[in-house]
């Protein structure tokens, strides 16, 4: 599916994820933050940035890995992505949306 | 004179000494299976325990019937693995090891949340995934006279994903037959963003919930047990008040893979996906809820497991190239209370979809839709496990790679 967003066509899947993280720049991000009313701050952007390089070392992402992360601790990254912030904080990162399994 | 070793005798351990003690030459190779405990437990019969409808005996057996003859049994607990020096510490004995296989399993820590292990447990929290823990539920169940029943789980993976939720539709089935259901309000907590997470299952089966009258809390991401006030609170400082709460703590593989540094966060041991061999030591294979593959941890997955280590380790002794073989093949019932059950058979790949299992057009089980004859298949899951599974005897038409026939796949 395609959207257009910052300008830019990019290609996303049923839930608005990217499917191709080369078309991911800072502005897309923002514009995806904005769509669920959140004002990206330095702390997002490191969220983001770890997210990413995780994603790239294929590890799999969960709440746990986060609370070892030492970017963030659970309670701030809540706030700061409030309303399922894996899922939130993954979209906006342009990385696919962690899987669980059944 | 070879040896090879294996961790832990419960589902996927006892199958593996079952398959290799025809397999490897007795001149050549001596078998050893470790195991801490006497019991041998059927874990699938814990969701049935709490509800009288197993009893304790059908659930346990002594665990030395089901290893085979020529392979040598050790109870004993497992220190620590020394992948260096291709050694076992045990609590007071040391084993060689020129091929080792871990099947030490998952199991439950409620002290990773606050409050959880605290004054009320076992008295208005329990967990269902011991056998402590459900059958101090069935006592409490017994007695229980009603209020917020509130069915939790902490964080994925855990064994048997569905448990929970099947534990959900017979405690409705329960209390309707107690007379009491009025009485009861049955929330379902989940930290996933559904009740079924893949998106055929929330199509095929969101009408159960309603229909059983369950509420769903998702996304809930728990912090914390109030065992002051009865509350379970979630990082988002959500709170969820319960009378009754029927948590199913983190699961982590044993202590024993933390303390050799074999493991991941939850001392599950980095695994490939399709050979099982682990990805740290070529001669350390991995199989059962143990490994970190991505898919269900549960029995029937490891008994497809099986299938491939045990083709598998032989190549690997042999010096031949491994199978990239397994496909995360999983088939299990989902028990949807008032004696009805749904069949889902899925792998890595394919999610679950509708159709008839194990041929197609014919069935006899419907695949992703409730049915009697599903729930029966349930219950004979039981026999199936100690007469065939454990014994390593293939399941019949049902092959370790899952099978697209008779699946409606678009
Ligand atoms: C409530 C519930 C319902 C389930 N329902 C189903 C179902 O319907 N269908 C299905 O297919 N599966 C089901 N399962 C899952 C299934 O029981 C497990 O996936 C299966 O038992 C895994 O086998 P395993 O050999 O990997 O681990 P286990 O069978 O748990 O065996 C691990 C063994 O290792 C031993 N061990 C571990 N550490 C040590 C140590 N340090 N020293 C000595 N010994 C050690 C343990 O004592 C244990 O015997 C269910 C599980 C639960 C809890």
């Amino acid at each position: 599916m395609k959207k257009v967003i910052a300008q830019t066509e990019i290609d996303v899947n049923e839930e608005g994820y990217l499917t191709d993280f080369s078309q991911w720049t800072k502005e897309i991000g923002t514009e995806i933050a904005n769509e669920h009313n959140i004002e990206m701050t330095d702390s997002h952007w490191q969220v983001v940035d770890w997210i990413q390089n995780k994603v790239n070392e294929g590890v799999a992402l969960s709440i746990r890995g986060i609370k070892k992360s030492g970017v963030i601790d659970i309670k701030q990254f809540y706030a700061l992505f409030p309303g399922g912030p894996l899922k939130v904080s993954t979209k906006i990162a342009g990385v696919p949306k962690p899987k669980s399994c059944i | 004179m070879k040896n090879l070793v294996i961790l832990g005798a419960g589902t996927a351990g006892t199958m593996m000494a079952n398959h290799l003690v025809s397999k490897l030459t007795k001149k050549e190779w001596t078998i050893t299976i470790v195991d801490q405990y006497k019991t041998h437990y059927y874990q699938p019969g814990f969701l049935f325990l709490p509800f009288d409808i197993y009893t304790e005996k059908q659930v346990k057996k002594e665990g030395k019937k089901f290893i085979p003859k020529g392979v040598n049994y050790i109870q004993k607990k497992i220190d620590r693995i020394l992948p260096e020096e291709n050694k076992i510490n045990l609590e007071d004995d040391i084993l060689d090891y020129d091929v080792l296989i871990i099947a030490t399993g998952s199991k439950t820590a409620p002290d990773e949340v606050e409050g959880m292990l605290g004054d009320n447990w076992y008295k208005s929290i329990f967990d269902f995934y011991t056998y402590e823990g459900a059958l101090a539920l069935r006592n409490k169940l017994r007695e229980w006279e009603g209020g917020k029943l509130v069915i939790h789980i902490t964080e994925m993976p855990i064994k048997c994903p569905v448990a929970p939720l099947e534990f959900a539709f017979l405690a409705d089935s329960y209390f309707k037959k107690k007379g009491i259901r009025d009485k009861v309000e049955i929330t379902y907590v989940t930290p996933l963003s559904g009740a079924f997470t893949k998106e055929k299952c929330s199509k095929s089966l969101g009408y159960l919930l309603k229909e059983k009258n369950i509420n769903l809390e998702i996304d809930f991401a728990i912090e914390r047990v109030d065992n002051d006030n009865n509350k379970i609170i979630d990082y988002a400082d959500k709170a969820i008040d319960f009378d009754l709460l029927v948590t199913v703590p983190t699961n982590m593989g044993d202590e024993v893979i933390e303390r050799s540094g074999l493991g991941d966060d939850l001392n599950f041991v980095p695994t490939h996906h399709n050979t099982l061999q682990s990805l740290a030591h070529e001669n350390i294979f991995v199989i059962g809820d143990a490994t970190n593959v991505p898919a269900s941890k549960a029995g029937s997955v490891a008994h497809f497991q099986a299938e491939t280590l045990t083709d598998n380790i032989l190549l690997y002794v042999e010096g031949k190239p491994l199978k990239e073989e397994f496909d995360g093949h999983a088939n299990c019932f989902i028990e949807t209370g008032d004696n009805k059950a749904l069949l889902i058979d899925f792998n890595y790949e394919q999610e679950p979809v509708e159709g008839t299992f194990p041929f197609a057009g014919i069935g006899p089980l419907r695949l992703l839709k409730e049915s009697v004859f599903n729930h029966w298949g349930k219950l004979a899951f039981r026999w199936i496990y100690w007469n065939m599974l454990l014994k390593g005897i293939p399941i019949p038409f049902v092959s370790r790679n899952m099978s697209i026939k008779g699946k409606n796949i678009d």
